[in-house]
């Protein structure tokens, strides 16, 4: 998805010069297009995160469009002060690149996995936060936004492969139905709405027939069509790459609690920072119960709880 | 200016009952030739000025004042309920071009507007006000490696070397000596004056070189508190409000500083 993402930017800078990618010293073999097209625009500020932001935020202001670009924890974690005081405080057009979702980085182990990203970045409630689905999705994501007069921080996954029944279509703060379903709803968020998919596969063969829906977007998310979803279920399965906390599940549940609905919810997602357990990404997603077949489990073990 | 400057933080200080008192006295000369000498152009072309020392915004906003760009009222709602004077600067206040309040934040916006000026092919400069102990914080030097590497020659850091922090001395709490040799290891230019002979502070400003292949720091040698004597170089004014007592006293200091001041030379 990262050179699908790019080839993008690469586009839009032949068109506008107002956009400036930056790097934290990351994005060998990916940013090079952008940065041998257009050399006076593009700047490795090193490994300093912090600076990469206030630089950002002083571009903005000036009228510039600056892509700040690094893994996704190093992107959202290291500077999230200055992310705050700058373009979330001043409403500047920063866009914030976090390359690798979750566990994409797999045998990067802990420091390398993006857990918390999307619930911190939620809380500022100034910033919008766009994570794609595939790599079609990520290109139309990307020219849908990137222009608009507020920050936005893009998760970008590792993987673009094709979500099916997912066309390129994007846009902001609206829910995508990926499958129809009354017996249940699937929520997902990124490229995880894979194993959602695979997951409302499994339930078929048990006779339940599950929704799937994608979120693509918070601050603004799509509150009013998550809510008609959720209101015509009666149990619902947040899935997510990300701590259950913070992110996708944190949401429906306020959703839910705030306008009274009688869903009854299971979130799936990182119950704590794994340690010591290293391993590839479908191996982590297994384990921490993201994968297709452990998001069916957890759905069987709703739909067969008291209500 | 630099006293009607000091006598504006006096009273407004005392009238809002609050501290940071000694950090605006500190910095009042170098505030007073930036907005009384040194900052020109308009719009988008404007000079960027970034208080990065945030907690002494009180002193920008009487320099504000005292060029016209705020008025008294607007001055006098320092500290109170609404408000968009607080003790660090908000950038909705006409004049105020960045927020700052947390240390350590503005020199990598001075280094993104001096960036933004090269790019867009202007001369205008960017200036960012420092103080001392924010020099602790990591991303100052951060962003100190970029401008030097990108030889940003237009973007003039100025040090507020009052030696003092909020719990003690600098060279007590985090030595930073040698201050000098530490900036010119980093690749800028720097230049040592004292941080209150106005006249030096604004001739040096102006003849700093911006197409210089490295920025330029300007390391201000002050006095916390400056102009009032029972003030000067004490921890315990990083923080303390006026007493009726010590306003009347302070403001006579301050009052006999202003009629021995000379008249600032007018931007070039």
């Amino acid at each position: 998805m990262r050179n699908a993402f790019i080839d993008t930017l690469v586009e839009l800078a032949e068109l506008d010069d107002r956009i400036v990618v930056l790097t934290g010293d990351l994005g060998f073999t990916v940013l090079e297009p952008f940065a041998e097209r257009f050399p006076d625009r593009f700047y490795n500020v090193g490994v300093a995160e912090q600076n990469m932001i206030g630089i950002s935020t002083g571009l903005a202001e000036a009228g510039f469009i600056p892509f700040a670009y690094s893994i996704a924890t190093f992107a959202s974690m290291r500077p999230y002060e200055f992310i705050r005081n700058g373009p979330v405080l001043h409403q500047l057009p920063v866009r914030i690149v976090g390359i690798g979702g979750g566990f994409d980085y797999g045998h990067n182990g802990a420091t390398h996995y993006a857990l918390e990203d999307v619930g911190i970045l939620r809380l500022q409630r100034g910033l919008t936060i766009v994570v794609p689905a595939d790599d079609r999705h990520a290109r139309s994501a990307l020219a849908e936004t990137y222009a608009v007069d507020r920050p936005i921080y893009y998760r970008i996954s590792k993987s673009g492969k094709a979500i099916p029944g997912l066309d390129a279509h994007f846009e902001i703060g609206r829910l995508a139905q990926l499958r129809a379903g009354r017996d249940l709803a699937l929520i997902a968020v990124g490229p995880t709405v894979t194993e959602a998919l695979g997951a409302a596969d499994l339930l078929a063969v048990d006779g339940v027939d599950a929704a799937v829906a994608l979120v693509s977007s918070f601050n603004p998310s799509p509150d009013d069509e998550l809510s008609e979803l959720l209101s015509s279920v009666p149990f619902a399965v947040t899935v997510e790459s990300h701590f259950v906390s913070g992110g996708l599940g944190t949401l429906v549940s306020e959703l839910i609690a705030e306008r009274g609905l009688s869903t009854l919810l299971r979130r799936c997602g990182v119950a704590d920072l794994p340690r010591g357990v290293t391993g590839s990404q479908p191996f982590l997603e297994n384990r921490h119960g993201i994968s297709a077949v452990a998001v069916a489990r957890t759905a069987l073990s709703a739909v067969g709880s008291p209500r | 200016m630099n006293s009607r400057i000091r006598l504006r933080i006096l009273e407004q200080s005392y009238r809002a009952g609050v501290g940071h008192i000694g950090s605006a006295l500190s910095i009042a000369d170098i505030i007073a030739v930036l907005f009384g000498a040194v900052l020109s152009g308009e719009g988008v072309e404007r000079e960027r000025f970034v208080l990065s020392k945030g907690h002494a915004a009180l002193a920008l906003y009487a320099a504000l004042y005292e060029v016209g760009r705020i008025d008294a009222a607007t001055l006098d709602t320092f500290c109170g309920e609404p408000s968009v004077l607080g003790a660090h600067p908000e950038h909705p206040l006409e004049g105020v071009d960045f927020s700052t309040g947390s240390l350590g934040h503005g020199l990598s916006i001075g280094v993104g507007a001096a960036l933004a000026a090269r790019l867009q092919g202007s001369p205008r400069r960017t200036f960012v006000l420092l103080s001392d102990a924010e020099l602790n914080e990591g991303s100052v030097w951060e962003a100190a490696m970029f401008a030097a590497h990108h030889g940003l020659g237009s973007l003039v850091a100025i040090v507020d070397v009052n030696r003092q922090q909020a719990m003690g001395y600098t060279r007590d709490v985090i030595d930073l000596q040698p201050l000098d040799e530490r900036w010119r290891a980093f690749g800028w230019n720097v230049h040592e004056r004292d941080g209150h002979d106005v006249e030096a502070l604004r001739a040096t400003v102006e003849s700093l070189d911006p197409e210089s292949d490295r920025p330029h720091v300007l390391l201000a040698s002050t006095t916390f508190g400056y102009g009032v004597s029972f003030m000067q170089n004490k921890i315990e004014w990083h923080y303390q409000p006026l007493s009726d007592e010590q306003f009347a006293a302070a403001v006579a200091e301050v009052e006999a500083m202003a009629s021995a001041e000379e008249p600032l030379t007018p931007r070039r």
